[in-house]
Formats: C-alpha cells, structure tokens, sequence
C-alpha cells in the first residue's frame, strides 16, 4: 500500500499547528492589527469557494476549460440545502444524488 | 467569571452537544474519504491525513489540489490559509490554560479544531475556568468520529463505480458547502463571490491550481472592501458556534 502522501500530511501539519499553537504557548502573538484579523477569518470562505468553482466549473483537461453540465446545477443544490438546514451531508447527498439520477437517464454525461 | 453552572452539569452540556457533533462529523469523514480516493490516496494516506494534519476543510482543499497535480509548495500555502483563523480560536483559548504546562498546551493545541473550540470555550465560559476532562471529550467528539469515517469511506468508495453514482461531484458540493457554513455576513460573502470570480477566469488562462491559489488570495481583499454586516464574524473576536462549520475539525 502507497505511502507516498503521509509525508504530504506531516507538510500539512507543518503549515498548520503553527496557528493553533502560537497563541496557547507565547501569549501576545494574537495581537494582530485588526485588518490582518479579519483576512484571516475571510480567507476560509474565500478558498472554500474557489475550490468548489474550480472544480464544478472548469474540465480537468489542460488547459482547462468551462464545463457544461450536471455538475454546476448539483452543487448549486447543495448549496441551497445547506443554506436551509446548515448541514453538510444532506447537501452533498442530494448533490450526489442529482448527478447520479441524470446520469442513469442519459441527459448528463 | 463564569454563569455559575456546576462543572459536573457543564460536563453533561458538553457531551450533549460533543455527541451531536460526533454524528455528523462521521457523515463527512465518510465524504473526506472517498474524495481522498478518487484523488488517488492509499488507506494509509487517508489515515495519516486524518489523524497526523487533522485539518478538515483543508485536508479536502488537498486532495482536490493533489487531483489536479498542484505542487506541494501550492498545497502547503492554501492549506495554511484554509487553517489560518485558528489562530483566532487558539488565542481565544489561552486565557484559561495559564495554570497547565506548556507540554500539555503543545499537544491540546494539535487537538484545536473548528468544532473543539466552540465546545470547550463554551464549556470554560460556563464553569469560569479551564477543565482537563471537558477539554479532551470536546477534542475526541470530532477527532474519533472524524478519523473512522474516513477510513470508512475510503473502504465503502472503493468497491463501486464512483463516477456511476455520482460521487465525484461530493468534493465540489461539500467545498460549496463548508465556505457557505462559514458566512456569517456580507463581507464573507465578497470574499467568497470575489474568490470564484478570480479563480475561474484565472483558472481558464493559467491551470486550476493557480486559479485556486489567486482566489483564495484575493477573495479576501473583495471581502475586506465591504463595509461589515452586524453580524459579521470578520469584525468580532471570537467564534464559531458548534453547527457553523458544517461539520469538519
């Protein structure tokens, strides 16, 4: 069995215990200036959202292009439930779902 | 300092609430694991992300970039910033911990999600001091149930056809989920529009992880250009509540 990406998540520990760490053991860190706050809380939306649009909207050919289909509708469903009930797993089940339904009948790819 | 509730009954709030956490938090490890698979990770891979990063909505953003063959060094970086607000949440916790040793306050701090935050916090504001137990029931209600569900969707997706079920669309639909759990007002909204509208087109012109990264960039800059909501989290100290992340250490 690979192991090829567990050194992938000792990098991604690396680059993230330093956040949850750095307040609890040198006190006064946390003292940023009140727009570099603010980024920070903004910037989990922010990637969130750009992952999802690349991913739905975008082929993986290369170079990419804007992709038509089931997809964008399934997860603009997610959303919606999410939204409505501001849980997870019914929106990516529904979305899952969607595009399962429409690929059974033939209209999506 | 604290509401005066005895510890022994801020205890039983705290299970509560960690047991409604746990539930769904196994649903999405489900979700975590099957979109490890399809960016092609081994059981191994799944787990040692799972249990060693403990990074949630991060370890997803890295199996779509691991997906789409983005290097490590782009990895790396928007993974931090995926993580980057648990600098908020860590020094909203230190006040209570002076009394515990740094030892102990170095390996808690591995244990700092989303959701152990809103737990424990709420918990120390009940009592009005730092409890070890309360700390480590709201620390394993998202770690157990987080780490199991992964492995078990990494199992369950590998023995169907994922693209017949559809299942490649889980990682689009929960990124679109988890950033809509993390609005809280108008500015997270900019932020996230401002994010797709810049990762898209540069996406198109550049390659997908490089869209993601300049997204992930920029977004925040539409967001700060907004004057804040009243409810806006990017101007206030401290959150989340528990169900506002939609689930994810």
């Amino acid at each position: 069995m690979s192991v090829a990406l567990v050194p992938l998540a000792f990098l991604m520990w690396a680059v993230t215990y330093p956040s949850r760490a750095l307040p609890m053991l040198a006190p006064g860190i946390e003292r940023l200036p009140a727009w570099a706050v603010s980024y920070l809380r903004l910037a989990g939306p922010a990637a969130l959202a750009a992952l999802a649009a690349v991913n739905c909207l975008l082929t993986a050919d290369k170079p990419p292009h804007l992709l038509v289909g089931v997809e964008p509708v399934a997860v603009g469903v997610c959303v919606l439930i999410v939204a409505r009930t501001r849980l997870l797993f019914p929106g990516v089940a529904a979305a899952v779902v969607v595009v399962a339904v429409t690929r059974a009948l033939g209209v999506a790819a | 300092m604290g509401s005066g509730e005895t510890v022994e009954a801020s205890r039983r709030k705290l299970t509560r609430d960690a047991l409604a956490i746990s539930a769904y938090a196994l649903p999405v490890g489900l979700v975590y694991g099957l979109t490890a698979l399809q960016a092609h990770y081994s059981l191994v891979d799944v787990l040692a992300n799972s249990t060693i990063a403990l990074a949630g909505g991060a370890q997803f953003a890295a199996a779509g970039l691991v997906k789409d063959g983005a290097s490590w060094l782009a990895i790396a970086g928007v993974v931090a910033l995926v993580n980057a607000r648990h600098l908020l949440y860590s020094a909203a916790v230190a006040p209570y911990l002076t009394a515990t040793s740094r030892r102990e306050r170095a390996v808690m701090a591995h244990f700092l999600t989303d959701e152990s935050f809103a737990l424990a916090l709420a918990h120390f504001r009940r009592i009005g001091e730092f409890e070890r137990r309360g700390y480590w029931i709201a620390a394993m209600a998202i770690f157990v149930p987080w780490t199991i569900g992964s492995g078990l969707g990494y199992i369950v997706a590998g023995a169907v056809d994922t693209n017949q079920l559809g299942l490649d669309i889980a990682f689009p639909a929960a990124m679109a989920g988890l950033s809509l759990g993390m609005v809280s007002g108008r500015r997270d909204v900019a932020a996230a529009l401002g994010a797709v509208a810049v990762a898209v087109p540069v996406g198109l012109a550049a390659g997908a992880s490089i869209g993601l990264v300049a997204g992930a960039l920029v977004g925040p800059c539409c967001g700060l250009a907004v004057p804040a909501s009243p409810n806006d989290e990017s101007s206030a100290p401290e959150t989340p509540e528990p169900s506002s992340e939609a689930g994810l250490p």
